[in-house]
């Protein structure tokens, strides 16, 4: 279904993907790891079309997906470092674009994440995890095949950990493909796995990234 | 997925009005700026009637200008700060539609608002009555160029370092045009020629921005998430 081939990014004039590639069915999950500065956001923001790679290909279903990156939107449903919300609006209105860009309803997505209570809250209003399960509500909203999540439990409690584990498997059992970066264990079933190098030392190393599966 | 483009866009500019009346202390920020910077001209030339009302086209036309170059930084780079424009771009709109989404969303909460207000400042410097209708068409028409053309410069200047002092150093330039025709329509119907033409012209250079400034700045919003 994706299929990442040889990509290459530079970053002003230092190399930070170096020949990544990665082929993902409907239903997987990949974890990408590695240490700081790996280029794992970089990876994510390429994969979601937001930024063009120096090289290299992704191909959604065969077709070249950063060739209309307008309509590889509607396939992506990107989570960032930060939370995009805008503090003066209320939780409720901060789900209303992305709910109309898929037709989707907001209502559901909050209480999927636990958040009806707050739905009128303003954004400013809401702790780190709360904002952080709104951003999650936004993904869900997407109604998108292919999640990109950026440290998706940065901030989360436990609770939250056991809801975004229902959010995976609902996704993935419907065909869904879940890719996210992590520093901690997320709770996902039998996810493959990508360990993204410094290239800075990988540069004396030699070494690749590696897709293996640690199932 | 056509239909839909239209009623997203009207979501992106709803979004930003309902963000504007949250922040209503900003919104009439750009407003009261309009409103003081004019008031000061009195002031500081003397109160004489004929000197104030054979400059009161210059100086509304100029205050409006400065007016609507204030919130432009913040158009696009309280999006990029927070990560929304990463979002705003994976709407499924093109880029060059949520630049214009914005741009109406500026003209809205800075532009109409002059608007209302240039009414007043004018009879304040003495423009006669039967002046004001070229007065509000050449606003209307001048800060709907401003917003356009004042969007794609903050899009351009979009993480760049001093966007802030960079903005103005664009945007000037390029709207003088706008500057020109509008204050000589102005200039033109005091003194009882044709102010047809001028504002013609200015109609002319908004034809001209609509299509192209949302095409540029669509280009700047793709560079600057990257």
């Amino acid at each position: 279904m994706l299929d990442v081939e040889n990509i290459s990014v530079f970053r002003g004039e230092r190399l930070v993907l170096d020949g990544v590639g990665l082929a993902l069915d409907a239903g997987d999950a990949l974890l990408l790891t590695g240490p700081n500065g790996a280029g794992k956001s970089t990876l994510l923001r390429v994969l979601a079309g937001l930024r063009k790679p120096e090289g290299g290909h992704v191909l959604w279903a065969g077709i070249d997906a950063l060739a209309d990156r307008t309509a590889h939107a509607a396939r992506v449903a990107y989570l960032g470092h930060q939370d995009a919300l805008k503090a003066g609006l209320t939780l409720r209105e901060n789900l209303l674009l992305a709910a109309r860009a898929a037709g989707s309803d907001p209502d559901e997505a909050m209480a999927a994440l636990d958040l009806s209570g707050l739905s009128d809250l303003p954004a400013r209003m809401l702790s780190a995890g709360q904002k952080r399960r709104a951003a999650l509500a936004r993904v869900m909203l997407a109604r998108a095949p292919l999640w990109l999540l950026d440290e998706p439990s940065l901030g989360l409690d436990s609770r939250a950990i056991g809801l975004l584990e229902g959010l995976f498997r609902t996704h993935r059992d419907t065909g869904g493909i879940v890719i996210a970066t992590t520093h901690v264990p997320l709770p996902l079933a039998h996810p493959k796995s990508l360990i993204l190098p410094d290239l800075n030392d990988a540069a004396r190393d030699g070494a690749r990234a590696s897709l293996d599966d640690v199932t | 997925m056509s239909l839909q483009i239209p009623a997203l866009v009207l979501a992106v500019v709803g979004r930003d009005l309902r963000l504007a009346v949250r922040h209503g202390a900003d919104t009439l920020g750009a407003v009261l700026f309009f409103v003081l910077a004019g008031a000061l001209f009195p002031l500081a030339l003397g109160p004489s009637p004929d000197l104030l009302r054979r400059m009161a086209p210059g100086i509304v036309w100029v205050c409006a200008l400065l007016a609507a170059l204030l919130p432009l930084d913040r158009l696009f780079g309280s999006e990029l700060e927070d990560g929304s424009l990463d979002q705003l771009m994976l709407t499924g709109l093109p880029p060059s539609l949520v630049a214009l989404a914005k741009m109406a969303a500026h003209w809205l909460t800075t532009g109409l608002p002059l608007l209302f207000a240039a009414g007043p400042l004018a009879i304040m410097l003495g423009l006669p009555a039967p002046v004001l209708p070229v007065l509000l068409t050449g606003l209307l028409l001048g800060t709907l160029v401003l917003s356009l053309i004042g969007g794609m410069a903050a899009s351009v200047v979009l993480g760049a370092r001093r966007g802030g002092v960079l903005l103005p150093l664009l945007v000037l330039p390029l709207a003088t045009p706008a500057l020109i025709f509008g204050a000589a329509a102005l200039d033109a119907a005091q003194t009882g020629l044709s102010w047809q033409p001028d504002l013609e012209l200015l109609g002319a250079f908004l034809a001209a921005a609509l299509p192209l400034c949302p095409l540029a700045a669509g280009a700047g919003l793709r560079a600057a998430v990257e």
